[in-house]
């Protein structure tokens, strides 16, 4: 698949079709990859990589990259297409800057899951017939691929991509997941279970804002919370209210947009799954306004955007009666 | 030398926590370790290190320093220090035992900051020395030799004992006081854990990684490099890498306004942000490339400009596991080095 990529890069760089090409570079160790634009052939053969660990969603860098001139190349994964639908939508990429081409999904492995084993000195990764062989400091050490998936991935909502321009392998469909069980599980609990449930997660926050920053739904200019003049800005949570209403605030204002792509929880520093608050949202979503999957298309009205006389709330619209 | 067996560890903690607060660092529901006040049944982690570093003891992330108060015109300042309490952490890494020595570069030189010096008086550093380095240890690039930590005492372990030995008057009036438990014992086994460790050291990934092309003469030299385009194109702009960083050491003052006064605390700041030192015209870096370039010019060439050559770095490696995009000081060294 990797040399499929680079091959059809290449071409595409060459006949001019694109002048760049977004991907994943190779780090240091087997799974310390970083987004990478790539601008020529050389670069794309010594640095390019797509393997186990190519996970990060890179659709957010195009709201950089597509406002530049000429077309930018980037690989999507499934789940990011519906990220790129959503910027494109809220007309924060410019989707004729972009040549998308489709590439198949996970599952990815998540390293701090190989970490949690206990598996430390990591040289290499390996996947053997779903067997992962890592070869450590310390004498080689097997797992299951199957336990050392990025949760996002175990709970995969769509293999089928929702844009593309080309694809290379085949395209999947939209899956029946397990992606609401959890959400269902803190419904379950007694008002003091979930508060103590989130207390735990969220007194974890250390404010880096990894999580707001990696979000395709976050591209606001000037973020509130980074902005003095807000007069809610803050650097550090100073008590736990802050600490609750930073990621309340941020899960209400990604609603009915979020895609569900995992990023937030994926890349926090100290696990806190955030997920849970966005899916809390869309559940609530599908079940007050009928089934909505924010990407899934460019067009449609989101359900948070308009008013109809069916609203759950009454609206504007309902006193004043249909029409 | 002094030691005790591993299974006596809970007695020996139980003697310390009655005497003064005992940090330790211990494993969370989710796997990941980080310290907490010892209370009985705690278990000492045996994971390499914590997620965010022991810095937090004494720069902690938020810290109130004064309040005012006011009614009409007259302002009332109310100094809100006090004395800290004495407490021992146990289980430092050489790692973080050293970035106190860069912090107290910092904060311990004239006008010393009387918050960090009011805790660094009452805390005892009590260090672990590493047996399972990792592939992200970069420490012995600083000189640091994990084998044997820093630290008011020091503490080894070879499987079977925990061996203890004093570096500073306050480490030996930490080992006297848990003296009834220790008893003396040959340190053959420890010998060979040692050497082990040792071994390893010389095999992990970043061993061969110098500091040898950075310093305070290298200013011109790397502040106009045309790497910093490439290596910061990434960058998110969060602030992981600082938060987690155990030598990060910039704050932000601010005040809060609780309704008939204020609060003026001071919280970490990180050069990755965007209003970071942002003046009456804005923030002096414009976009994320001089932010990222402020970070590790710091590191390898402002502090040791400033420092007699010692580097703001001690090798942990918390930024090359907890980067979003992975990109950190090892890449941003090796990149600056190739010509």
């Amino acid at each position: 698949m990797q040399e499929a990529m680079i091959n059809r890069a290449k071409q595409l760089l060459a006949d001019g079709t694109v002048s760049r090409v977004i991907g994943w570079k190779r780090g240091e160790f087997a799974y310390d990859i970083t987004p990478a634009v790539f601008e020529s052939a050389e670069e794309l053969e010594s640095d390019f990589v797509f393997d186990d660990f190519t996970a990060a969603n890179v659709s957010k860098y195009l709201v950089k990259e597509s406002a530049k001139e000429g077309k930018v190349l980037v690989f999507l994964k499934p789940c990011d297409t519906y990220s790129l639908n959503q910027l494109t939508k809220e007309h924060r990429v410019n989707r004729d800057n972009v040549y998308v081409i489709g590439i198949p999904g996970g599952p990815k492995l998540d390293i701090e899951k190989i970490k949690a084993k206990g598996i430390t000195g990591i040289l290499s990764v390996k996947n053997e017939n779903y067997t992962l062989k890592i070869e450590t400091l310390y004498g080689e050490e097997t797992m299951p691929f199957s336990e050392a998936i990025l949760d996002k991935c175990a709970s995969c909502k769509s293999k089928k991509h929702v844009t593309y321009d080309e694809l290379i392998g085949e395209d999947g469909d939209i899956l029946e997941s397990n992606r609401f069980d959890m959400v269902e599980q803190l419904e379950n609990m007694t008002a003091e279970e979930r508060y103590n449930f989130w207390r735990e997660q969220l007194s974890k926050c250390i404010r880096c804002n990894a999580c707001r920053n990696v979000c395709p739904a976050c591209t606001c200019e000037k973020c509130v919370f980074d902005n003095p003049s807000s007069g809610v800005e803050n650097k550090a949570a100073s008590d736990s209210f802050e600490e609750n209403m930073f990621h309340i605030i941020r899960a209400f204002h990604v609603a009915g947009r979020c895609t569900d792509c995992g990023e937030c929880s994926r890349v926090c520093p100290q696990n806190i799954p955030l997920h849970l608050l966005n899916r809390k949202f869309i559940k609530d979503i599908n079940e007050l306004y009928g089934e909505y999957q924010a990407g899934e298309d460019t067009t449609s009205k989101a359900p948070l955007n308009r008013y109809t006389f069916y609203d759950c709330e009454a609206s504007i619209v309902h006193e004043r009666g249909v029409e | 030398m002094l030691r005790i067996s591993l299974d006596k560890i809970d007695s020996l903690f139980a003697a310390i926590s009655e005497k003064q607060a005992l940090y330790i660092p211990t494993d969370r529901a989710d796997g990941a370790a980080e310290y907490k006040r010892y209370e009985a049944g705690m278990k000492l982690s045996d994971k390499l290190n914590t997620v965010r570093s022991a810095k937090d003891f004494f720069f902690p992330q938020t810290e109130n320093l004064v309040e005012f108060k006011m009614e009409g015109k007259k302002i009332e300042v109310n100094d809100i220090r006090q004395e800290c309490e004495d407490f021992v952490i146990f289980g430092v890494r050489a790692c973080d035992a050293r970035s106190f020595t860069i912090l107290d570069k910092v904060y311990l030189v004239e006008p010393v900051d009387s918050f960090y010096k009011n805790r660094r008086d009452h805390g005892t550093v009590v260090t672990m020395a590493c047996t399972r380095p990792a592939e992200t240890c970069f420490c012995q690039t600083f000189g640091i030799d994990p084998t044997a930590p820093e630290g008011d005492c020091a503490v080894w372990s070879d499987g079977s004992y925990y061996y203890f030995k004093a570096n500073s008057d306050k480490g030996q009036a930490f080992v006297d006081s848990i003296a009834s438990l220790l008893e003396e014992g040959d340190t053959a086994e420890l010998d060979k854990t040692i050497a082990k460790t040792k071994e390893i050291m010389g095999r992990l990934p970043l061993s061969k990684l110098s500091t040898e092309n950075f310093g305070g003469d290298k200013l011109n030299e790397y502040f106009n490099s045309d790497k910093w385009g490439e290596l910061s194109e990434s960058c998110l702009g969060c602030g992981t890498c600082t938060f987690v960083c155990p030598t990060c050491q910039c704050y932000d003052i601010k005040d809060f306004n609780t309704g008939d006064g204020i609060k003026r605390f001071r919280c970490w700041d990180s050069c990755m942000y965007s209003d970071f030192t942002k003046m009456a015209h804005g923030n002096p870096r414009l976009t994320q490339l001089e932010r990222f370039r402020q970070r590790f010019m710091h590191k390898l060439v402002y502090f040791p400009a400033n420092n007699n050559g010692e580097f703001g770095c001690v090798g942990c490696g918390r930024c090359l596991s907890k980067c979003p995009i992975s990109m950190n000081i090892v890449k941003v060294m090796k990149a600056l080095e190739e010509k």
